[in-house]
């Protein structure tokens, strides 16, 4: 029993009882407007951890995600419209533009198991191939930001203009759709759509940090430190970019389809220019190149920016400018990086208390005691 | 490595450069080059700043496709392959400044750097053998940095980056070490060390080294090739290399530059 209270079995089981705690009690106690904001904003967390994956880890920052964010939410839109339907009926839009019958790339939308694999197939596809030509010709840096913003501006023009295939500007509504027979904008549905945001969120946090856990990882932070380097040593840096810009692109297309059906509608406006670097700042802001800064800067940003646009509506872009500023200023890693960097102790410290040391720095030069420590951390650490 | 290269055949060289030429908008930074390195061989390439010595390497790695002439490693023509090809044949490289990984910490550096697999699968559902993992501790011993092994790379010293560097090196076990300056910034007593290191890898390797320092290049005791204006201006031991006139007008210089240049 005393074993599995110790400090490092405490650090490990702590944070995923905490998580089950708050998903079964958040439902009870918060009223389901909030619930559903803070589903909405889970959601968003994953598409942020796949901007840290390929922003935070390997150093490409992309200012496209919303592509594959809006995709992701098209293809279970999509879906959604059909379902339910009679035999012969169609999607009510249609009928303003007088369209008569469904356009051929609607008809797989009927199945809900190619939606279910279309929701990240498709965009992982659409980032995979993009990706490969752009890492292919060794465009990196701004140019592949660039690249990426156009590409995002491409996207939203066609998706905008396109009235007859997918409703144009208007873009589709969910919330009025029906699955399993209930209605996809009741509380109950929403409680619903609010766990199984969770578990995926788990699940695509797992994902990451399986990723970014072991020599695949490394090889990511290493084209992020010296990427000429590492095409010496005998790795194609394109292969590993290609992959890494797949899965975020597969991560923001579940997010897009989770947040569509818990802000019940999706449209152009998803793949709009500063959409897409809110995301960038949100995994900033949380501390880019840590997988726990993305989520929390996602759901803690937008937090504040729902209540700061309910208590006073046309400041929050000041202040998420103000933010973004003082990340790039004051928090070069975030607040996470902060945080482990002993920055809540030099704040403290600012304000009158020093920080005790934990040792006398003449002790933690000596060789003998060095030696010591490193007999000790052998015999107890295992692997570290 | 007692044998000069002239004593073998050119069959059986290693390294070929055949007649390279490369051209940067009308400059010529390589002018028709000629250098053969046997299996096995320790070299010292030397040349006044501006020689064409770094890009005499981007020619041989990839980097830098030359404009006329031909590399041939192992008899196959490797003009036109991409780096990473080229470093998977065998060939492997230490840049002038050390060149390392500096948010991983060394272990990590070296299990990237050590020979195997390389490709995104490799590294994802693969895992080190218990040979590769050897491999690096052995390695992280041998340069010293078995106490800094966890620590992030870019908190080391010059001298431990470039020792690192030349572990990675070693790690990655290529046939043809082209070595640019390990030296540079080291102190003397590294310095004969890292002239023992590379003494020890040739044999097993063919080993090319790129440098400023006398000292060290004699403390080598391999032949030495000069290159000048992109050209080899002559070969030879150190110290017939250091008496020939057309060495000491172009880079030994009136002005006696021995370690300056």
């Amino acid at each position: 029993m005393a074993d599995l209270l110790s400090s490092r079995n405490l650090r490990r089981w702590l944070p995923w009882v905490l998580i089950v705690l708050a998903a079964l009690v958040l439902p009870v106690i918060l009223p389901p407007f909030r619930l559903n904001l803070l589903g909405r904003f889970l959601s968003l967390g994953i598409v942020a951890l796949g901007v840290d994956l390929i922003w935070g880890y390997t150093g490409m920052l992309s200012l496209g995600q919303g592509i594959f964010f809006a995709l992701g939410g098209y293809a279970l839109a999509m879906y959604l419209q059909l379902n339910e339907l009679k035999p012969g009926e169609l999607p009510e839009f249609f009928s303003l533009y007088g369209v008569k019958s469904l356009p051929a790339f609607w008809q797989p939308f009927n199945s809900p198991l190619f939606t279910l694999i279309a929701i990240w197939v498709i965009p992982a596809l659409v980032a995979g191939v993009l990706g490969y030509l752009v890492f292919r010709n060794r465009i990196k840096g701004v140019y592949f930001s660039i690249l990426t913003q156009a590409a995002l501006l491409v996207f939203f023009n066609f998706f905008n203009g396109q009235q007859k295939l997918i409703n144009g500007t208007n873009g589709l509504k969910t919330s009025t759709a029906r699955i399993f027979g209930e209605l996809i904008g009741s509380d109950a549905m929403q409680r619903n759509l609010f766990w199984l945001t969770v578990v995926i969120t788990v699940a695509a946090y797992l994902l990451c940090r399986w990723l970014t856990h072991g020599r695949f990882g490394d090889a990511l932070i290493a084209i992020r430190d010296d990427e000429p380097r590492l095409r010496f040593t005998g790795y194609n840096p394109t292969a590993y970019k290609t992959v890494v810009f797949a899965v975020a692109g597969a991560l923001a297309g579940i997010s897009g389809a989770l947040y569509t059906v818990q802000s019940g509608i999706v449209s152009p406006q998803y793949m709009a220019v500063p959409f897409s670097i809110e995301m960038v700042i949100w995994v900033a802001v949380g501390g880019r190149g840590t997988l726990i800064g993305a989520l929390l800067g996602a759901v803690l940003i937008n937090y504040a920016k729902s209540l700061v646009s309910e208590a006073l509506p046309e400041t929050w872009l000041f202040i998420q400018g103000g933010l973004f500023l003082l990340v790039v200023l004051a928090l070069p890693d975030g607040l996470v990086g902060w945080w482990r960097q002993g920055g809540p102790g030099r704040l403290i410290a600012m304000v009158g208390w020093p920080p005790r040391t934990a040792t006398y720095p003449a002790l933690d030069l000596d060789p003998q005691v060095g030696a010591e420590q490193d007999q000790l951390e052998r015999r107890g650490g295992g692997q570290g | 490595m007692t044998s000069t290269p002239m004593s073998r055949e050119s069959s059986m060289n290693l390294l070929e450069l055949q007649g390279v030429t490369v051209s940067f908008d009308g400059f010529l930074a390589l002018n028709d080059l000629n250098l053969q390195l046997a299996p096995g061989e320790l070299r010292a390439v030397i040349g006044p700043n501006g020689a064409g010595k770094t890009t005499f390497l981007d020619v041989i790695t990839g980097k830098v496709k030359p404009t006329r002439g031909d590399v041939v490693f192992r008899g196959r023509s490797i003009v036109g392959r991409s780096e990473h090809h080229i470093s998977r044949l065998g060939i492997g490289r230490k840049f002038q400044t050390p060149r390392v990984y500096q948010n991983l910490s060394p272990r990590r550096n070296l299990e990237l750097a050590v020979r195997g697999p390389h490709g995104p699968a490799a590294l994802l559902f693969g895992s080190l053998s218990s040979e590769q993992r050897d491999r690096v501790q052995h390695l992280l011993s041998v340069v010293g940095l078995e106490r800094q092994a966890q620590q992030p790379a870019g908190g080391l010293s010059h001298g431990q980056k470039q020792w690192l560097e030349i572990a990675m090196l070693v790690a990655q076990d290529p046939e043809l070490l082209l070595v640019d300056e390990p030296v540079a910034g080291l102190t003397d007593e590294e310095t004969s060390r890292t002239a023992d290191l590379l003494k020890q890898l040739a044999g097993d390797h063919t080993v090319l080294v790129i440098e400023h320092d006398m000292e060290f290049i004699r403390d080598l005791q391999a032949p030495v090739t000069v290159l000048h204006e992109g050209h080899v201006l002559c070969e030879g031991s150190m110290d017939q290399v250091q008496n020939d006139p057309r060495v000491i007008e172009v880079y030994l210089g009136s002005e006696t530059q021995e370690d300056a240049a």
